[in-house]
């Protein structure tokens, strides 16, 4: 077996099992709480005999493990119960709000890679002069302000003072939603062959996707400085200059990309930051994501429906994480190389 | 472990103008949050009752910050807010900080079945996003102050754990760890005696950061309504409600969000440079 796909495949098994871990934490704070879940269930009014069918037929009376058994018999099949608040199964409330959430951040992540591995090479280029003031400055302001602050302030900026974009929602009235195929609404669109609507979703995805990436272009771009001087450090690079390469190429090609292997590991984390704070970015501008639904869910102590959004989110930050490591296994020379020996 | 005495610490901490702004901006909010009582213009307005005379008021000599829907001075509410914030953040660190430290001390030092089950609980942990973890929590018991701060605990310790867990790793091969085993040191006063000391520079390090990051916390789950409830001041809860009255009446949630901002760069300028003065991995 080649060591880049056993790697993946020894990172995989873990992410299931941390997935599983994630799901008994999530299932026993769900349970270990104080209130009766039937009871908070059926609400106040609901008589005792109502209670006690229900938590018969929710396996209440079982001891907690079998309990657990249950749910992951459950889970596996798909399952993760039904929404109190929606009166539908959670995954299909899930599967509902779920794309809006991803295409947020998935904009947002590319602005993040876009800008910040540019900002930090800069800086790293530039180390202790004015250029790298400047970009630890910008950086360390963005990874201090939360999400929320960036959102009021850019909807104050450049929706109500200076109106250049909308102030909420997804799309304008009177656009309507493109068919729905994967649920991002500037893919369908396209995919649908409506260009107005694919630039009308575009332009209500800046202000949010830019709230949400600020802090990660700030992280980004820290990480990428701090590495870059790390490989700055390297023989290899006093080789390049006295070869008389020029400092951009030294900086494009030298320095950067042994640099990018620790800042990419460090980018998946970033991401999934990003999936917490799209709940905040959502709630300024209104966007109908998972956020809404997860802090509805939350003040109604809908329990099935909690321990759905996390399992679902603690997923994307697993698949994030493998993702990660299948891009750094191939873009290091150490364990590309290793495969080229095995092939040999 | 970091190679430097403290007073090159010092030194060097001095020499970085970013540095000396994070510790002027921390040791600013600090005093206003102790101070004010005493700072304030309007110390009554804390509470649910404002001025009817003056409601909505625009940022003026008498009012720095504007007033709000029920006429509070906003400037009082804020410095109100920095206390809240400050006190709950030493709360939420004051356990979290010493009980990750310890388990991370017994999952590096003591290895086999210890380790295996304090890291995989680490990892599960650090596997869901903290703020949906604390949302989480806020979920399953009744939104109130006491209740955030605890889901900000119960998310927060694994940090510490595989902090000095890969510090203690590190530093139990190193020569005086090993010359106090051969004389016959316990493995308790091996751990905390020689070991402890040497992650102090990266756990003050970390813990200097974080006092940022858990304001940074606890502000987002009030923005989102699930922490401290009104009329208590706090800023992220101020920024939700100001939110509704935007462009009219901006000041009402730009004030608390720069407040916010204030806040948490000034203990990550501290603490980054108190990392790059200490050396330390964090």
């Amino acid at each position: 077996m080649s060591p880049v796909l056993r790697l993946l495949l020894q990172r995989l098994a873990i992410s299931v099992l941390v997935l599983i871990g994630v799901s008994i934490l999530i299932f026993f704070i769900a349970r270990i709480v104080p209130g009766d879940p039937a009871r908070i269930a059926l609400g106040p009014n609901a008589s005792q005999a109502q209670v006690d069918a229900l938590r018969e037929a929710r396996h209440l009376n079982d001891p907690i493990v079998v309990q657990y058994g249950w749910f992951l018999r459950d889970m596996l099949n798909g399952d993760l119960g039904t929404s109190l608040y929606t009166k539908r199964p959670v995954t299909q409330d899930i599967a509902t709000y779920f794309p809006a959430t991803l295409e947020l951040v998935l904009y947002a992540g590319a602005m993040m890679i876009l800008l910040g591995l540019p900002l930090g090479r800069l800086a790293a280029r530039f180390q202790r002069r004015w250029p790298d003031h400047l970009a630890r400055l910008l950086s360390v302001i963005a990874v201090c302000t939360p999400a929320f602050v960036w959102g009021v302030i850019l909807q104050l900026s450049f929706a109500y003072i200076w109106p250049i974009f909308p102030l909420e929602g997804r799309l304008s009235n009177g656009v309507d939603a493109p068919a729905a195929i994967t649920g991002f609404y500037t893919l369908d669109a396209l995919l649908a062959g409506q260009i107005g609507t694919f630039f009308d979703a575009l332009y209500h995805l800046i202000l949010p996707a830019t709230a949400l990436a600020l802090s990660g272009i700030g992280q980004t771009a820290r990480l990428t400085r701090s590495s870059m001087i790390e490989t700055y450090r390297q023989p290899f690079i006093g080789m390049a200059r006295a070869y008389g390469f020029r400092e951009t190429r030294i900086s494009r090609r030298f320095a950067f990309w042994p640099s990018l292997i620790p800042t990419l590991t460090i980018l998946g984390l970033d991401f999934a930051a990003m999936l917490a704070n799209a709940f905040l970015v959502e709630r300024v501008f209104v966007w109908p994501g998972l956020s809404r639904y997860g802090v509805e869910v939350i003040l109604r102590k809908d329990l099935d429906a909690i321990v759905g959004v996390v399992l679902v989110i603690a997923a994307m930050f697993l698949i994030t994480n493998l993702i990660v490591d299948l891009i750094v296994s191939i873009i290091n020379p150490r364990i590309r190389l290793a495969e080229r020996k095995a092939k040999a | 472990m970091s190679g430097k005495s403290s007073s090159v610490a010092w030194t060097e901490f001095r020499s970085n103008p970013i540095s000396i702004l994070g510790l002027v901006l921390v040791v600013f909010c600090i005093a206003l949050a102790l101070f004010a009582d005493v700072i304030t213009p309007y110390p009554a307005h804390v509470g649910p009752i404002g001025d009817f005379t003056a409601i909505n008021q625009a940022p003026s000599a008498a009012h720095w910050f504007g007033t709000d829907t029920i006429g509070r001075d906003l400037l009082t509410r804020i410095v109100y807010g920095f206390r809240l914030s400050l006190l709950m953040a030493v709360l939420v660190l004051s356990i979290s900080m010493p009980v990750g430290v310890i388990l991370g001390l017994f999952a590096g030092y003591l290895g086999g079945w210890v380790e295996f089950v304090l890291m995989r609980l680490t990892d599960i942990f650090l596997a869901i996003p903290p703020l949906v973890l604390a949302m989480a929590i806020m979920g399953f018991l009744p939104a109130t102050l006491t209740n955030a701060m605890l889901a900000v605990t119960v998310m927060w310790w694994p940090w510490y754990t595989r902090l000095v867990y890969n510090v203690v790793r590190a530093e139990a091969r190193e020569g005086y760890v090993l010359a106090a085993e051969v004389i016959g040191a316990s493995p308790l006063h091996l751990m905390f005696r020689e070991i402890l000391p040497n992650c102090a520079p990266a756990v003050l390090t970390k813990l200097t950061l974080d006092i940022g990051f858990v304001v940074l916390m606890v502000s987002s789950l009030s923005f989102l309504g699930l922490g401290v409830q009104p009329p208590t001041p706090d800023l992220g809860s101020m920024v939700a409600d100001g939110a509704k009255y935007m462009p009219d009446a901006w000041w009402l949630s730009i004030f608390p969000a720069l407040a916010i901002m204030i806040l948490v760069l000034g203990f990550n300028l501290l603490g980054d440079g108190l990392r790059e003065a200490f050396d330390a991995e964090v």
